[in-house]
């Protein structure tokens, strides 16, 4: 395995990362104080409890998955399209560097700032409303494996875009509604009937049902299920991933 | 061991264009080699092929033995690559893109020797700067410290003097040749057919998608190179006399000077005929030069 290459593949998107920092840590800590000022006061003081809990700690593993979410396709499918549209894509395609080297690197990258975001908000989340995490571990398991479907999931967004606005296309119309529906912000279990067996199609929300649980222990669908979907999505996204880097597709011709 | 051995290489692209056809090229250790062709002739696509950037159709490639398909590892980390476009991480420093290059190429960090790259192609002082801010032939430069910075054996420079000014060009001339000294094996492509006269030892010439002929510079020259005598007369010369037919003389305007087109190839040039029969007839000369061929002459003809 080319350990090196995978190293020089991680720091330059790191680096990539902390040239901007500030923006990389200022964005999601204002929106998680307006979602709280917004949900959690606003809306939250007249709101009753969720599941038990508080609306404004119930709302916490929500807008960590959103913002987790929405930030590993973003920063994987950046990563990768970027040195495609600048044409320095030609080093990494006549290197001696296979296909799972180079996920390593790019998705490795992205999911590490994924999580690092994930555990930031959860810090800001602290100075508004009280946090408890029943199961620390499984927190981190939904975290990391959250993080690296999605950021397997923006890599071939990366690969299949043949332009910015492509780039946007499925984050905007399809990946932001799928998360503001999946329980982000209410309990499936407050929906009309019909509509609970609607977001059942909605693979957010066994994310964020699983995510919720490992904070209170309490979540949308049972916990094997959530462990489940969450492992079916990072084989699919890996063997699409690796079908594209293999056939050169949209790279090699 | 063959640097580059390609055979029966065919590369047809979507919409069914056949960029390369039935190409067979054998690079030799150590050598210059320019491939030569016109715009749209296939060789970024021969070249990008050899690199593992662009799918062959079919055909098979080695690199020091290595087929580029199922040892691609051992093939790749032989090859460096300069390719035609400035393509750069614009945000990056000269020294990170350098070493990120390494890496990328599975070598250990060096210092000293990435130093060496840098300070060779008069970088060093730029070291830190963003490649944003460097200057076109710069951008050059760093590009090919990068295709350097993994130590290769064999390196592809496509159009390495585009955008580079004369001085710059011939420093880079020198490098290339300071290279070929130290073992490596330097495959180029040029429009600047001077600079394929100036440097290569074989040249190949590509022309829509096939490979038209291959060989020794100087064979090359020799074969397919015209030379042309002009001979200055002493007194103008109303017409060229009839006695002089066979050699096919131009007269010019002015009326003072006769050229006589040749080739060296057959040996005889019958050039001591003409003299002899200029003499004979009375007819004067205060000069003779020659002047041959250039290689641009030769490749206009071969891509007719």
């Amino acid at each position: 395995m080319n350990t090196y290459a995978i190293a020089a593949i991680y720091y330059f998107e790191m680096s990539r990362w902390l040239r901007t920092i500030g923006q990389s840590i200022a964005a999601p800590v204002i929106s998680t104080s307006l979602y709280f000022v917004v949900f959690g006061s606003a809306i939250g003081s007249r709101m009753t409890q969720v599941d038990g809990i508080a609306y404004g700690s119930f709302i916490v593993p929500g807008l960590i998955m959103l913002a987790v979410v929405t930030e590993s396709v973003s920063n994987a499918s950046f990563g990768f399209y970027f040195p495609r549209f600048t044409g320095t894509i030609y080093e990494l395609l006549s290197a001696p560097v296979d296909y799972a080297e180079t996920l390593i690197g790019y998705v490795g990258a992205a999911a590490t700032k994924s999580v690092l975001l994930g555990f930031l908000i959860l810090l800001t989340a602290n100075f508004f409303v009280p946090v408890h995490i029943q199961h620390p571990l499984l927190m981190l398991l939904f975290l990391v494996l959250t993080s690296v479907t999605f950021s397997l999931f923006g890599f071939i967004i990366g690969i299949w875009a043949d332009g910015f606005e492509k780039l946007q296309i499925i984050p905007t119309l399809i990946l932001t509604p799928l998360t503001f529906l999946g329980g982000s912000f209410y309990s499936i279990k407050m929906l009309p009937a019909f509509w609970q067996k609607v977001s059942m199609a909605n693979p957010i929300v066994y994310l964020i049902s699983g995510f919720r649980y490992s904070f209170y222990e309490a979540g949308d669908v049972n916990l094997s299920v959530s462990l489940l979907m969450i492992c079916f999505f990072l084989i699919a996204a890996f063997c699409a991933a690796r079908w594209m880097l293999k056939s050169g597709y949209k790279l090699k011709n | 061991m063959i640097p580059i051995d390609v055979r029966n290489l065919n590369k047809t692209y979507k919409g069914n264009f056949q960029a390369l056809k039935n190409i067979n090229l054998h690079i030799k250790t150590g050598e210059i080699f320019a491939l030569l062709g016109p715009n749209g002739a296939g060789k970024t696509t021969l070249i990008n092929t050899i690199c593992g950037i662009v799918r062959p159709t079919n055909g098979t490639i080695t690199v020091d033995g290595h087929d580029i398909i199922t040892d691609f590892r051992a093939a790749r980390s032989l090859i460096g690559l300069v390719p035609q476009e400035l393509a750069t991480d614009a945000f990056e420093t000269v020294w990170h893109t350098v070493n990120f290059s390494r890496g990328l190429f599975g070598l250990a960090p060096n210092r000293a020797y990435v130093e060496k790259i840098i300070r060779q192609l008069s970088l060093w002082d730029k070291k830190n700067n963003k490649i944003m801010t460097l200057s076109g032939g710069m951008k050059r430069r760093v590009m090919i410290a990068k295709a350097l910075s993994h130590e290769p054996k064999i390196l592809f420079l496509d159009e390495p003097s585009a955008g580079v000014d004369v001085s710059l060009r011939k420093d880079m001339w020198e490098n290339v040749r300071t290279l070929r000294d130290s073992g490596v094996t330097i495959i180029l492509t040029t429009h600047y057919l001077e600079e394929a006269e100036e440097m290569a030892d074989r040249i190949s010439v590509i022309n829509k998608g096939e490979i038209i002929l291959t060989d020794n510079k100087d064979d090359l020259m020799k074969k397919l190179g015209h030379k042309t005598l002009t001979i200055d007369l002493d007194q103008p010369l109303n017409t060229v006399p009839p006695f002089l037919s066979a050699w096919k003389l131009d007269l010019d305007a002015c009326a003072k000077q006769l050229h006589y087109h040749y080739s060296t190839a057959g040996g005889d040039t019958k050039v001591p005929q003409l003299l002899a029969g200029l003499s004979k007839a009375g007819i004067a000369y205060k000069d003779i030069h020659t002047n041959q061929s250039s290689l641009e002459e030769i490749f206009i003809e071969l891509i007719k």
